[in-house]
Order: C-alpha cells, then sequence, then structure tokens
C-alpha cells in the first residue's frame, strides 16, 4: 500500500503549481476568459515546454507518462488554478486517439501537439444524442477512392483552434449500434466543414460542426474501418479521469477560499467560521472533497483494466464527483454570500468549472446508470 | 379545512388571465424567459399594469392601490409567473410605498406616491454594505446633520438595477454613540445629487443587475427625512417584512417545473424522452411533491394574513424552503439542457436573425442556475432565516 507520488510526479506536480501561481492570476484569467480565442497561446507555450503535456503520453508515444496517474497529478493542478486551457481536448481526446490509432504519418501529428504547436478537437457527440456515445449519425461514404462525410455535431470543444478535428462517422450499423464507426482527420478549413463557434460558461471555446459532403483521402481514415467505438470510450475514459482530477483542484481551490472567508469575514463582531453552522457544513465539504480525491484514485488506477472494469470506476468518479462537486460549489458560494455572486472574485470561476464538468462525457445521473449497468453486467 | 378557492376568487384569477393573455406578447414572454429584458420593458410593464388599475396591488384605495387582500395579490403572482410575465419592480411600489405611507409625512405621501405610480420615479434600495451584510445593523454610511441639510459619506452595495434610478432610499448611521440599531435613520436620496457614484458589479452570469453606490459629501435637505431621527430600524424593519410577501415564489416554480417538463419531454437519452428516463423522473417527481406541500403552506400562512394575523416565523420558513426548490428546479433545467448548457453566446452573437445554438430552451438554463443562487443569499440569507426560526422556537437556547 502505498499513496505517495513518484519522485518525478511529484516534480511535475511541484513545477507546474509554480508556474501556474507565478502566472495564472485570477486578473490574467479574467483577460483570458474575455478573449477572442478563449485561451492564452503564452501560457499554452509555456505548459508545453515545461513538459507538461508530454506527461500525459507514454515514451512510446513520445512522451514520459500517460498513466492515470500521470493525467491525475496534471489535471488537479491544472482545476486548482482554474486553467481554462484546452489540455483535455488538444491532449488527452486528439492526441490521444491519434497516439492510440494513427499510422506513421499520423502519429507524427502528436510530436506537434506534444511540442505545443497543434491544436485538436474531437467531434464526437451529435446534437440531440446528449451523452450517447454510440449514437451516431453522422455517414461516411464511400466515393471512389475518396471518403465523403455528412452530418453536425454538437458542443465541439476547441474546435476553431483545431489544425485538425477528429471526426467520428457510421459507415454500417443501426443509428446507436457501436459497430460501424469510424473516425477521420477532417484537416480545418476542409471545403463543406462549417463551425458556428461560442465561448462557454465555464471558459473555453466550443463550436457547432457541420459538415456538408467534405470528401476526405483514404489516408484521412484513423484506424480501421467501423472500429471506432472501443478506442472512443477508452480516449473518453481517460478524459473523463482527466475532467474529474480537475474538478478535484477546483474544489480544493474552492474550499481553500472559503476557509479563508469563514476565517476572515466578520459579522456580528466575529469571524463568521466561529458559528457553529457553518463550521459543520464546512466539515462536511472537507469529508466530501476527501471521497472525491478516493475516486479519482480508484478510476486513474483502473485505466489498463478491461473497458466495463474501467468504466465502472470511471462512474464511480464521476458520479461521486457530480455530487461532491455540486456540494462544495454551492456550500462555498452561500458561505461566502453575496460577494461569491461576482464575476470579479475568483470563487465565481471555480464553481462554473465545478458544476459545468457535469455536462461533458455523461452528468451524474448518466454515471450514476452506466454504473448500475456495469455492476449487474 | 377547504382547500378550494372561492367563487370570487375563480372569477378573479379568470380576470387576471385574461389580461395576462394579452399584455404578455410572445416577445415579452421570450424576452422573460431569457432575462433579456429592458428598461424600457419594464416601464412599459408597470404602465400597462396601471392602466388597469392593478400595478399598486397592496396600496389601499385611498393612495391609488389596488387593496388586493393576500390571496389575490398571491392569485396574481402565481398566474403572472406561470405566464411568464416580467416581475413588478418592488422597491418604490412594496418596499418605500408602504413605509411612507406608516411612517411619512403627508407632504412625502403626496409627493412621492404619485410618482412611483406614473413610473416618474425609479426607486432603488441602499441598505447593504461591504461590511454589513447578513449583519445590517452594523452599517456605517454616515450622514451629519448640518444646518438644513445631511451630509452623507459612505458606500452602499449590491443595490439592484441602481442603474435605472433617479432616487435611493437608504439606512444611514446618524448617532454613531448609541447602540447599533438606535443611531441608523431613513433617508431619501436623489441619485443626480453631487457625490454620488455608481458603479456596475458583474454578476457571474455576466449580467448587471447590482451596483456599488458611492456617497462623497452629498447634501441632502433635512425633509428627506423618514420619520424620526434613529427611528430607521423600526422602519427598515417594517419594510423587510413587506419585502418578504411572496417569498415563497410558488408560481416561479410552477413555471420552472413546466419548463423543465417541456425540456424533459423534448430531450431524448437513449432513444427515449428524458421524462421517461427513472433519475430524472425521480428527481423531478420529488422536487413536485415538495411543491406542492409548499404551496398549500404558503396557502395556509395567506389565509392566516387575509384573516388579519401577522406572519412570524413561518414568513421565514417559505423563503428558505421556497428558494431551496426553486434552485432545485433550476439544478434540473440545467441537467435536461444536456451538453447544450454550456454555451454561452453573447447577446450579439444571438441577435434576432440568429437561430439560438442547440435548443432554444437550452441556453438560458446554466446562467439562471448560477444567477439564482443568490435567492439563498439576499433579502436575508437562508442562515439568517434558520436563526430567526430558532431563536423563535428554542429562546436564548443556552
Amino acid at each position: 500500500m502505498n499513496f505517495e507520488l513518484t519522485d518525478e510526479r511529484r516534480m511535475l506536480q511541484d513545477t507546474l503549481r509554480r508556474y501556474l501561481s507565478d502566472r495564472y492570476d485570477t486578473a490574467t484569467r479574467n483577460r483570458i476568459l474575455g478573449s477572442d480565442t478563449g485561451f492564452s497561446p503564452e501560457i499554452w507555450a509555456g505548459l508545453a515546454e515545461l513538459g507538461v503535456i508530454g506527461a500525459l503520453f507514454t515514451e512510446d508515444q513520445g512522451g514520459f507518462g500517460g498513466a492515470g496517474f500521470d493525467l491525475a497529478v496534471v489535471f488537479e493542478e491544472l482545476g486548482r488554478a482554474g486553467v481554462v486551457e484546452p489540455m483535455l481536448d488538444s491532449a488527452i481526446l486528439g492526441g490521444g486517439l491519434i497516439a492510440a490509432l494513427g499510422d506513421d504519418q499520423q502519429r507524427a501529428l502528436v510530436d506537434e501537439v506534444i511540442g505545443g504547436a497543434l491544436h485538436l478537437a474531437l467531434a464526437h457527440y451529435e446534437p440531440g444524442a446528449r451523452y450517447d456515445l454510440s449514437r451516431v449519425q453522422t455517414t461516411a461514404t464511400q466515393d471512389g477512392d475518396d471518403i465523403v462525410l455528412n452530418g453536425a455535431k454538437a458542443v465541439v470543444a476547441n474546435a476553431e483552434a483545431a489544425g485538425h478535428l477528429i471526426v467520428s462517422a457510421r459507415e454500417s450499423g443501426a443509428v446507436d449500434d457501436p459497430a460501424g464507426i469510424s473516425l477521420f482527420l477532417v484537416p480545418a478549413g476542409s471545403d463543406g466543414l462549417s463551425l458556428r463557434g461560442y465561448p462557454m460558461i465555464s471558459g473555453g471555446r466550443a463550436a457547432e460542426v457541420t459538415l456538408d459532403n467534405v470528401r476526405l483521402p483514404a489516408t484521412a481514415r484513423l484506424g480501421a474501418a467501423g472500429a471506432g467505438y472501443e478506442p472512443l470510450r477508452t480516449a473518453i475514459a481517460r478524459a473523463n479521469v482527466a475532467l474529474a482530477a480537475e474538478t478535484l483542484g477546483a474544489m480544493e481551490t474552492a474550499t481553500e477560499l472559503t476557509r479563508e472567508y469563514l476565517l476572515t469575514r466578520q459579522q456580528f463582531g466575529r469571524p463568521i467560521g466561529t458559528f457553529q453552522a457553518l463550521q459543520h457544513r464546512f466539515a462536511d465539504m472537507l469529508i466530501e472533497l476527501e471521497q472525491a480525491r478516493s475516486a479519482i484514485i480508484n478510476a486513474a488506477g483502473s485505466l489498463e483494466k478491461s473497458p466495463d472494469a474501467r468504466d465502472l470506476e470511471i462512474s464511480a468518479a464521476r458520479n461521486l464527483l457530480g455530487r461532491a462537486g455540486r456540494l462544495v460549489a454551492e456550500e462555498s458560494i452561500q458561505m461566502h454570500g453575496g460577494i461569491a455572486m461576482t464575476q470579479e472574485y475568483e470563487l465565481a470561476h471555480f464553481a462554473k468549472r465545478i458544476v459545468m464538468a457535469d455536462h461533458r462525457f455523461g452528468d451524474t445521473d448518466w454515471h450514476l446508470e452506466r454504473f448500475i449497468d456495469l455492476s449487474a453486467a | 379545512m377547504e382547500l378550494n378557492y372561492t367563487a370570487e376568487e375563480l372569477a378573479f384569477r379568470a380576470e387576471v388571465r385574461a389580461f395576462l393573455d394579452e399584455a404578455v406578447t410572445p416577445e415579452l414572454r421570450d424576452k422573460v424567459r431569457n432575462g433579456r429584458l429592458t428598461k424600457q420593458d419594464m416601464e412599459n410593464w408597470h404602465a400597462a399594469l396601471n392602466a388597469r388599475g392593478w400595478l399598486a396591488q397592496n396600496w389601499p384605495k385611498e393612495f391609488g392601490g389596488a387593496a388586493w387582500n393576500a390571496v389575490q395579490r398571491h392569485i396574481f403572482e402565481e398566474e403572472a409567473a406561470m405566464a411568464d410575465a416580467p416581475r413588478i419592480v418592488p422597491f418604490g411600489l412594496s418596499m418605500l410605498a408602504p413605509v411612507l405611507m406608516k411612517f411619512g409625512s403627508k407632504e412625502q405621501q403626496d409627493y412621492y406616491l404619485p410618482r412611483i405610480l406614473s413610473g416618474e420615479d425609479w426607486w432603488c434600495q441602499g441598505y447593504s454594505e461591504p461590511g454589513a451584510g447578513s449583519d445590517l445593523a452594523s452599517l456605517k454610511t454616515r450622514a451629519v446633520r448640518e444646518g438644513d441639510h445631511y451630509i452623507v459619506n459612505g458606500q452602499k452595495t449590491w443595490t439592484t438595477l441602481g442603474q435605472y434610478a433617479n432616487k435611493i432610499f437608504c439606512l444611514v448611521r446618524t448617532d454613531p454613540q448609541a447602540k447599533q440599531q438606535e443611531g441608523i435613520s431613513f433617508l431619501l436620496i436623489d441619485m443626480d445629487s453631487p457625490g454620488i457614484e455608481l458603479r456596475p458589479i458583474i454578476l457571474l452570469d455576466g449580467t448587471h443587475e447590482v451596483n456599488e453606490v458611492w456617497f462623497t459629501d452629498v447634501k441632502v435637505p433635512v425633509e428627506n427625512l423618514v420619520g424620526e431621527e434613529n427611528k430607521g430600524w423600526t422602519y427598515a424593519k417594517y419594510l423587510l417584512t413587506h419585502e418578504r410577501t411572496n417569498i415563497a415564489g410558488v408560481g416561479f416554480s410552477r413555471a420552472g417545473l413546466d419548463a423543465v417538463k417541456r425540456m424533459a419531454r423534448a430531450e431524448m437519452h437513449n432513444g427515449r424522452p428524458l421524462i421517461e428516463n427513472p433519475h430524472f423522473a425521480a428527481r423531478l417527481a420529488q422536487v413536485e411533491i415538495d411543491l406542492k406541500a409548499m404551496a398549500t403552506t404558503n396557502l395556509r400562512i395567506i389565509s392566516q394574513a387575509a384573516a388579519g394575523q401577522a406572519p412570524g416565523v413561518e414568513s421565514s420558513m417559505l423563503k428558505v424552503k421556497g428558494t431551496i426548490i426553486r434552485q432545485e428546479i433550476n439544478d434540473l433545467a440545467r441537467r435536461a439542457a444536456g451538453p447544450y448548457a454550456l454555451p454561452f453566446p453573447s447577446e450579439a452573437l444571438e441577435g434576432a436573425n440568429e437561430p439560438p445554438i442547440g435548443p432554444d430552451y437550452a441556453g438560458p438554463t446554466a446562467a439562471h442556475y448560477f444567477n439564482n443562487r443568490k435567492l439563498s443569499i439576499f433579502g436575508g440569507s437562508n442562515e439568517i432565516q434558520r436563526n430567526i426560526i430558532a431563536k423563535v422556537k428554542l429562546g436564548g437556547g443556552r
């Protein structure tokens, strides 16, 4: 039994924490949130230079980490600092899928991601499909040597910055059949590809993506025809570990801000943290925080298991984080009072990161249902 | 025990509904649903109600009010919320006016009350300060008498819609030596006075609905004092009891629950409508069960009030339960929107000619969820309400 981080991971954690605490203050973050791109290219380059992106890939893939605990360490720090840069989309989803499935030529893109030169986005979920992983109506049809894509993709994070979109499309099977889904690398600016971009409420940008007779060469195919579902499931499992860890980091900061406020805010002639009604609620936040930490350890340690055993832990973590996160976000706001309702005070941002994590890759109920299904199996 | 409305009350409800059917146009309803009412929209709404004689619902007839009883007011509030009608801006009508009627001078009543009705004056509230939130009586804004004027210095905060107001009613400290509650006075101040500066506070959903108001040597004529000097706390407490009418927000909750159901019928989850999903349906049912009971609690208290009994600790109970239910409904709406709760386009991007991003109901759900965290904070936080309840039932306690 050893729950200590390895020396390498502790170093990575220290380096990243220092870098972000020096550079990612509230004013900087608010400037980034209000920017047209939704993230800072300077911060992105800095993170690449520190090796943070490389830590998310294995040595075989050109990195020096890539295990569940590497993801957890990096994303917990990103969450603690309230970072909105698209690490999850470019590295975990985009880079992860290409590293897992790509041929030699395609895998060269992973080096560009690790170096910070290339952004990626996964265009998988579709309008009206909510979080259903296998519901793909976008079609891929063979036309001579070419492949032609038609369809629409919903809330594609980081789509505008991405040099390539990884698009899922159906080549065979019923609309919700796991078999028959293929993945394609679609370069930005391809004919027939259109993006309608917008900011997201918790930071970063996304786009509605329309594919109207997007014509691709056969070399655009990522992995085997019709076999995209399991790799997608794996990439999204890793993304869930990252997202849960990021949420944990944001919960830590929200809790710390609340602790400081309880100790300093004076009402009725004393710090409000001396009121037992608030003390007990703060204690509950700390209890849930440790539950969340453990759930993420369970999930991060499960990435090498069979897909079902892995996803059982993933869904357990996301369900628990959904509940604990909501408690921490709402109680932090409530115990602060009005000040927490303002955009200027940084708690608002952390509360939004925590709560809105529930809107990616399945919400609290979606993961509860999957946990039930996988437990019964 | 009679749970049904009387024939007169039902006729009144029909009358209200007929008015709202006509007055709430589809454009107006959409603006209300998306939280994008302009100052002009609110003024138009007041004017429409005033033309019908329904603006000053709680005022006695002699001041030009509708003199509705508690049941009538409840019926209107419920119907208005269900129709997605704009809310009546309460600061002049239901907060200041009752104070003026009870404690103001004849001159103040004659001058100010008609201007509230006509919309000539838009009042805002100067109560909270950065250091005086839940502990309101610790307020520090100072008013010093100099001849025929008070000189006011200090800062107010959370001033709702202050950017539209030309008048502000303020609690100020006139006797710093007295016990906290005994040195406070109630002043009416012109927002155009030299030395007043208004600074917007942007809330976490990007909206500008509250402000800071700064006072630097602001001269206020002594005739703008309401009632007696150093008796302001009594008037403020009286005002707060009026702020707590419609505190349960039953109509808003019913309208919100209907909206969630509409969404959950449209959203598909694994090929079936979300509303058929057992987990979502259970969440929905639980809040509906709570709301049904709370609505009856609300009616019990309203009928006591209509019979002339002053509400006591019950209004605090309604505030706590009512806000928990409304916030839970906001949470359900956010969940129902799924991934489309994330987009947060600016108004320019979502202009009149642009289609919404995703389903039209999804856009405002997350913003409403975050914005309505305020419900359990303002108007006496839920912690303060629980203190009131506990104090009444446990006394000193120890």
